[in-house]
């Protein structure tokens, strides 16, 4: 029994403190509150409004993890999206066939992909502050969707592109299972490959990575690349949500993904944090919303709290550290 | 001279660089090289510039701020409910009520940063979407038109008639920037407090060893922030002669970009008030003269975004390898 505790421990490590016990709370408080809370209904909302955000969460997090951001994920995967757009109506708009959809999503990656190259470059030879270099890209993305796009919706796409994002398999949303397989492959890269263990120590320490023989330049060139291949897949599901392409779609995500990040316990300095942790932040965050939307309050109300609810867990981390210092120092 | 250009490399290239698109500019547009042009972009730029010399001081301790565009729109709306209140009286009870309101909500973050040891983006990022969120759940996204008159009238300061019949003026905006921007200079070159949040920024630990008072130091940049944020808001309520819950949102961004363009350095100890001016006075030019050159303003973004990567990619590739006398003088002396 005791063996088995001390695997789940492991397997879930410190960082599940914070959001296992939000998670805990926030269905608590909202299942007491309102009997329609633990009813399929809510799961079903958040199971579908849970990828957008997740996707590009898992974007972030890559380059949080190496010390950086990348500001320009929600304009990277709209890009994507318009490039997916473009394919598709090139081969017919609305009777594009799966094969347009297929080399459309392989260049809406590629695309996402070379705008993370780009940072990444930049970044790792020039030793510019990622949040900067990342802003940059953001403002250029977001001036050449809007140049590209005159600022209006693309949109006309064949209809088998609908249950990609309404669609559900075997009762499980296809948007979800697509998020579930891309949080399992980040944790699979981040836990089991060798970029994944450099990603770790470049966030530690950068020159210490560099001096051990490590050719940070490409680990941090290949992070933003696939940070950018994220938003692209990021980018795609949104379009089959929305059924249209804009250019500002998500926008709003772009703070919140850092939120829901730090949410789950990944260091802002980088070196530190997991995947499945932050997955478990989001699900809070979106149970959070459908909750609130329950008691009658709308989404600018959760966004508030979902403000409150980071603060929260930075102070109560800080109380907690504080409190295990004094108490080791009673010990000893 | 020679000294002036070595310790100031960012500033002297994005002066340069500034003469080089307005000499461009004055050759390929007929309107870019005139006062009254002139005049305009320092009327536009005056808010951004009033937010950007409070967000270096925050850069300068060290810190970064995402919150403060949005904190000024809580600030518009505040002050315009007060105003309505107390009935409107006039600029110093404006100035007064948006100026403490800012400080209040730039003391929240310097709060819970050296109270609760928080990073300060994390910090920021969370009073963001709860300003911006209460904000919006309040107002549900109504703006306020009927604002006091004292508010909405066009404050003209100085004003000349051009020989071509047109007017060329200067207006309350610039005067609030101008003094903003000479009370930061003061601030953070002319006191001992400035000396101290050089040092913080540059180094926590040692100025805390060193007897800084850590807490004052946050408190002092983020509250500065604030109030510059509560008058910037203020400022910008009168030009657009509105106040619009989300009219801010999204301009922290662009403002942060121009004031780390003018060579402050995310990570402290770094930084300065003619830099910073030059960072949002570079973007306004190249925005302003892409717009008399008839390019999409569309594109403008675009063009802007790829100037910052560029300037980016090039400043941190050293100065020295770029301009090679430079450094060789720099040494022999």
């Amino acid at each position: 029994m005791n063996a088995i505790v001390e695997r789940v421990k492991t397997l879930l490590g410190p960082e599940m403190a914070g959001p296992g016990l939000a998670f805990l709370a926030v269905v608590l408080v909202f299942g007491l509150a309102s009997p329609q809370f633990l009813s399929a209904a809510t799961f079903g909302s958040v199971a579908f409004q849970l990828p957008e955000l997740g996707l590009l969460t898992l974007a972030m997090l890559l380059p949080i993890l190496t010390g950086g951001l990348n500001l320009a994920i929600t304009f990277t995967a709209n890009i994507a999206g318009l490039t997916l757009a473009w394919v598709l109506q090139a081969n017919g708009g609305v009777d594009a066939g799966p094969g347009a959809f297929l080399l459309g999503s392989v260049l809406a990656i590629l695309v996402g992909a070379a705008s993370g190259v780009i940072m990444g470059l930049v970044i790792a030879f020039t030793r510019a502050h990622p949040i900067l270099v990342s802003l940059s890209m953001m403002i250029f993305l977001r001036g050449l969707g809007e140049f590209l796009t005159r600022g209006g919706d693309v949109s006309g796409f064949p209809a088998f592109l609908g249950p990609l994002g309404h669609g559900s398999l075997l009762g499980v949303p296809i948007p979800l299972i697509v998020f579930i397989v891309c949080v399992f492959a980040w944790n699979l890269l981040l836990s089991r490959t060798k970029l994944g263990f450099n990603t770790y120590m470049i966030g530690s320490n950068l020159e210490a990575t560099r001096y051990s023989g490590t050719n940070t330049r490409k680990v941090i060139v290949l992070v933003y690349a696939l940070s950018g291949a994220m938003c692209a897949i990021a980018g795609i599901i949104m379009l089959a949500r929305f059924n249209s392409v804009r250019i500002g779609h998500g926008e709003s995500y772009l703070l919140i993904t850092v939120l829901a990040c730090f949410l789950g316990g990944v260091n802002p300095f980088g070196g530190f944090g997991r995947v499945i942790p932050v997955f478990v932040a989001l699900v809070v965050l979106q149970l959070l919303s459908s909750g609130l939307n329950l008691v009658g309050a709308n989404q600018h109300l959760a966004t508030a709290v979902w403000g409150l609810l980071l603060a929260g867990v930075m102070v109560l981390r800080f109380v907690a550290t504080k409190f295990k210092i004094s108490f080791v120092r009673k010990e000893t | 001279m020679r000294s002036f250009v070595s310790t100031h490399a960012t500033e002297v290239s994005l002066l340069a660089v500034i003469m080089a698109i307005c000499a461009v500019l004055s050759v390929t547009t007929a309107n870019f090289f005139s006062l009254g042009n002139a005049f305009d972009l320092l009327n536009i730029s005056s808010v951004n510039i009033i937010f950007a010399v409070g967000l270096l001081v925050v850069l300068i301790a060290g810190g970064i701020d995402i919150s403060f565009a949005v904190a000024a729109s809580v600030v518009q709306y505040g002050t315009a409910i007060a105003l309505g209140w107390i009935g409107g009286v006039g600029w110093v009870s404006g100035l007064l009520i948006a100026g403490s309101l800012g400080i209040l909500l730039g003391a929240v973050n310097a709060f819970l940063i050296h109270r609760f040891r928080v990073i300060s983006i994390v910090a920021t990022i969370s009073t963001f979407n709860i300003y911006f969120g209460l904000l919006m759940f309040f107002t549900k996204g109504v703006s306020i038109y009927d604002l006091p008159d004292w508010l909405t009238d066009r404050v003209v300061l100085f004003e000349h008639e051009m020989p071509d019949g047109t007017w060329i003026e200067i207006t309350l905006p610039v005067l609030v920037m101008v003094i903003c921007v000479i009370a930061t200079w003061v601030l953070i070159t002319r006191t001992t407090t400035g000396r101290q949040l050089y040092a913080f920024g540059d180094n926590p630990e040692g100025a805390r060893r060193f007897g800084i008072n850590i807490g004052a130091m946050q408190f002092i940049a983020f509250g500065w922030l604030g109030l510059m944020a509560g008058i910037g808001g203020l400022i910008q309520a009168h030009y657009a002669q509105e106040v619009v819950p989300n009219a801010l949102y999204g301009r922290e961004l662009d403002v942060l970009a121009a004031v780390v363009l003018g060579g402050a350095r995310l990570g402290g100890g770094k930084g300065s008030v003619l830099g910073c001016v030059l960072g949002v006075l570079l973007i306004s030019i190249t925005q302003n003269g892409l717009n008399l050159m008839g390019v999409s303003p569309f594109a403008f973004k675009m063009i802007i975004g790829a100037i910052i990567l560029v300037a980016i990619t090039l400043s941190n590739t050293s100065i020295e390898r770029l301009l090679p006398f430079v450094s060789q003088k720099g040494a022999s002396r």
